[in-house]
């Protein structure tokens, strides 16, 4: 048996032999209850759209303003690079400092390193740096983390609502969105793309 | 139940950390690369459990300043007050607002402080070659993995606050230590955990 057909369970070392799934099914282990695979729905074209619309969003939340102020007159708009700067002028630039990685640069990465893959996998090839490109994914997915800072949106809204006049800007809803979509495009599993690449290299539809 | 699992461990098979690609004999051996992607293969993950206590100490001890230096400086003409963590979940309480008081409260207090005593069950555990409930323990794990980034709200918080509100005549918000040393604990908290490795829990004999 072709060692392709095993899956080693990541959480408690147990061993099983992959069987196909049908859509929908996951495969858990048997020993621990953790998740191993889930069934193919890989496909490139839309996996490609949707790093195209991840891009494009992210533009559009660092673009425009997140959220605006107006006490009786003084008007205060921050983006999130606003956000950033103002907190590294406030004399905490460690703060600043991990803000931008963990909400601007590891997003704006995840979305160029896919879009690298996914075009080069789409004309039928490993990209040239396919593996540093699939490393640096998966170790930047768990410091990502779009989700948090968009809940953080949300309290420091509603803390300065009542005080002042608060005003939420296309950037806000942009940002929503990319919570969504950045949570889409993580959600499938970088171990399925490795496979994807095999397949592709050796002339196989993915 | 069909039988016992096999473990990789006794098969000589490593599974690939990074890419998930199964090895054989000769090839899997500890320090070689995996064949598909080249990351180095390991049986576990290299002192998991000393680098996990290293993590989970120093996130301990960088709690303690994270809770009792200012967090945020609320300065306008009249007064300005200096938040902690707590000071702000009481603050939202008092102003009307309690559901934001319990996501803050769950966020900067409770997740941090349930990592805390679930990694040093987890470790404590291990150590003591315990045979008890692996996959409660297992889930555990699971479950402080998934919920540990949310603890870095609060931080969040404050870097918005510090950006909107800078009026000169109706006050601004400032940053405080408070912030780079909690944000520090949410770092430390994340890689002590990610240096842990789940399967360690796995690998004591069962008693009987």
């Amino acid at each position: 048996m072709s060692l392709d057909r095993w899956v080693v369970c990541e959480q408690c070392d147990s061993v099983y032999t992959r069987r196909p799934l049908r859509p929908g099914e996951v495969a858990d282990c048997a020993r621990c209850g953790h998740h191993l695979y889930r069934h193919h729905r890989f496909d490139l074209e839309r996996l490609l759209a949707l790093t195209l619309a991840t891009a494009i969003v992210f533009v559009m939340a660092n673009v425009y303003p997140v959220v605006a102020l107006n006490a009786q007159g003084a008007y205060n708009a921050a983006t999130i690079w606003g956000a950033v700067i103002a907190t590294w002028e406030s004399g905490v630039a460690p703060v600043a400092f991990i803000s931008a990685l963990l909400v601007f640069f590891f997003p704006l990465s995840q979305i160029c390193l896919f879009a690298y893959v996914l075009l080069g996998l789409r004309r039928g090839r490993r990209p040239a740096e396919f593996r540093q490109a699939m490393h640096a994914l998966s170790l930047m997915q768990p410091w990502s983390m779009a989700e948090v800072f968009m809940l953080g949106i949300l309290v420091a809204i509603v803390k300065l609502h009542g005080v002042m006049t608060v005003i939420p800007g296309i950037g806000l809803w942009s940002f929503a969105i990319l919570t969504l979509l950045l949570a889409a495009l993580t959600s499938y599993d970088l171990q399925d793309l490795w496979d994807i690449a095999e397949d592709v290299e050796a002339g196989r539809p993915a | 139940m069909s039988g016992r699992v096999v473990t990789a461990a006794e098969m000589g098979l490593i599974g690939c950390r990074r890419c998930g690609h199964v090895m054989q004999r000769p090839q899997a051996v500890e320090g070689n690369s995996c064949a598909r992607c080249g990351a180095g293969l390991r049986w576990r993950k290299p002192q998991s459990l000393e680098r996990c206590w290293a993590f989970l100490i120093a996130a301990m001890i960088l709690y303690v300043p994270a809770n009792t230096m200012t967090m945020m400086k609320t300065i306008n003409p009249f007064n300005s007050t200096d938040d902690t963590i707590m000071s702000g979940v009481i603050y939202l309480w008092a102003a009307g607002t309690p559901e934001l008081a319990v996501i803050v409260f769950v966020a900067s207090v409770m997740v941090p402080i349930g990592k805390f005593i679930a990694l040093l069950t987890l470790l404590v555990s291990v150590h003591r070659g315990s045979s008890r409930d692996r996959v409660g323990r297992t889930r555990l794990y699971r479950i402080i993995e998934k919920i540990g980034h949310w603890s870095m709200l609060d931080v969040f918080v404050v870097a918005l606050l510090v950006a909107l509100v800078r009026f000169d005549l109706f006050g601004r918000v400032e940053a405080g230590g408070g912030a780079i040393c909690f944000g520090g604990v949410v770092l430390l908290t994340m890689m002590a955990s990610l240096s842990f490795d789940p399967r360690l829990i796995w690998d004591t004999p069962e008693k009987t």
